[in-house]
């Protein structure tokens, strides 16, 4: 129980680690699943949509990567931005734009996955209007995004969760460098094994607050969006 | 009225539509000409939905032809209205507005404005269109339709799920559509309404086109023995 309120002491005692490891933790989720979603979306709605040769094994293999092991995106990761690696030229190893990119690798399986069924379950129902009404391709794959927009949300919700709650990934692309590329997770893993419980503490309580508050403004855009939009 | 040529006549020549082993239409011609109403009536199954299908361009034959204007390919003169009309997600004007190409906001604003009128959906102008009764829904489905300026409609049981009140506010807007020299191609199984509506009547048994004639001559002397039969109120398999 101490630990416990140690750990609210620190939240409200402003102080400026533990703030700088929320933003940065923040960050990095909310850029990854921003590029995920700016490349997953498309990619979602062309699976839906289109019909080729080898559709349902790339269907089935988003699917499954959904489940993806994060230490094995992180590894593969690193030995892409590794200086011996194709991308060492790069020279982003241990920064936070490495863990971005490893995380938004590791939730674009989810948004292409998931807007995916969304957008073929929605053009179940619009394709003869939509036809009807002589749209275009392109203008097909707009509307059902948009009208899909609060079935995509809870899609970047799912996103978001799996990001913010990582670990493995960012250790590995990110080095978990004090004051450069330490997040929440990764503070709260070294922290507990150093026995500093009430900052590992601190973190989790302000994580799970975070997740919380992200998922309550997303449900409140949601229902007001649906009264407005019906 | 329009720019550009017009879909009208649509000419189906032996049009036939299998899907596997089940024949939906069986060699059926027909001619649409400018004129009034079209009604398509026969029992559920008869092949009256895949007709206007297959004039809308939404499914192919599987063999015969058909030709819109003279052409072998639909040009954007036809519009189409669904039994169960689906809504976007936005409100009754930006589901006109989504089928507005073009035009300056006050231009498409003052269509919008005509178009609700016309449809006595004025005042619901703001409203989710999902959030409308059904009556309204298909009310507001015209309207999206009309705002294609159409030289055909095609109707889709328009009226089968709507309370009489609903279904004689529909019923008016397709009798001034007609009058303003839009074509109406309609499917129904209401006699009553058939009857109200049509100018001519295509009677549709097992995918066959059984009668084609003037509404005047198909419910005073009905040509075949089916079309008597189902006007008698008996049932047609």
């Amino acid at each position: 129980m101490s630990e416990g309120a140690n750990a609210f002491d620190l939240i409200f005692s402003g102080e400026a680690k533990l703030y700088s490891i929320v933003a940065l933790s923040l960050y990095v989720s909310v850029c990854a699943v921003a590029l995920a979603a700016f490349v997953g979306f498309p990619l979602g709605a062309f699976l839906a949509l289109s019909r080729f040769p080898g559709r349902s094994v790339l269907v089935v293999t988003m699917n499954a990567f959904m489940g993806l092991p994060p230490v094995v995106v992180g590894l593969v990761v690193f030995l892409l931005l590794s200086r011996s690696g194709p991308l060492g030229h790069w020279g982003i190893l241990f920064t936070p734009r490495a863990m971005i990119i490893a995380q938004a690798l590791l939730v674009l399986p989810i948004i292409v996955a998931l807007s995916r069924q969304t957008i073929e379950d929605l053009w179940e129902e619009y394709r003869d209007e939509l036809n009807a009404m002589r749209v275009g391709p392109v203008r097909c794959v707009v509307t059902l995004l948009w009208d899909g927009r609060f079935s995509l949300m809870t899609t970047l919700l799912a996103g978001f969760g799996r990001a913010s709650a990582e670990v493995g990934t960012v250790i590995l692309v990110g080095g978990n460098i004090d004051g450069f590329t330490r997040t929440m997770t990764t503070a709260i893993a070294l922290e507990t094994s150093k026995g500093d419980l009430p900052l590992a503490m601190g973190l989790g309580v302000v994580l799970i607050t975070i997740v919380l508050a992200i998922n309550a403004m997303a449900w409140g855009v949601r229902r007001v969006g649906e009264l407005r939009a019906g | 009225m329009h720019a550009g040529m017009s879909d009208l006549p649509i000419h189906i020549d032996q049009a036939s539509v299998r899907a596997g082993d089940v024949t939906i239409l069986d060699g059926v011609s027909l001619a649409i000409a400018p004129g009034k109403p079209t009604i398509l009536v026969g029992p559920n199954g008869s092949g009256k939905s895949t007709l206007i299908r297959l004039c809308m361009g939404l499914i192919e034959a599987s063999s015969g032809r058909i030709t819109w204007g003279g052409r072998n390919n639909q040009g954007e003169r036809c519009a189409m209205v669904f039994q169960r009309p689906v809504m976007l997600r936005r409100t009754a004007a930006a589901n006109i507005d989504f089928v507005l190409a073009s035009g300056s906001r006050s231009a498409r604003d003052e269509r919008i404005a005509q178009l609700l009128k016309q449809v006595g959906l004025e005042r619901l102008r703001d409203r989710p269109a999902r959030r409308l009764s059904g009556g309204e829904q298909q009310r507001l489905a015209l309207a999206r339709a009309l705002a294609l300026n159409p030289d055909v409609l095609f109707l889709d049981e328009p009226t089968a799920s709507l309370d009489p009140a609903a279904t004689k506010a529909v019923e008016d807007i397709i009798r001034s559509t007609s009058d303003a020299g839009i074509k109406i191609v309609m499917a129904t199984h209401d006699l009553g309404q058939a009857r109200r509506l049509a100018g001519d009547i295509a009677f549709l048994v097992r995918g066959k086109l059984t009668e084609y004639s003037t509404s005047e001559a198909f419910f005073t002397s009905p040509a075949t023995p089916q079309a008597a039969a189902f006007l008698r109120g008996d049932l047609v398999l």
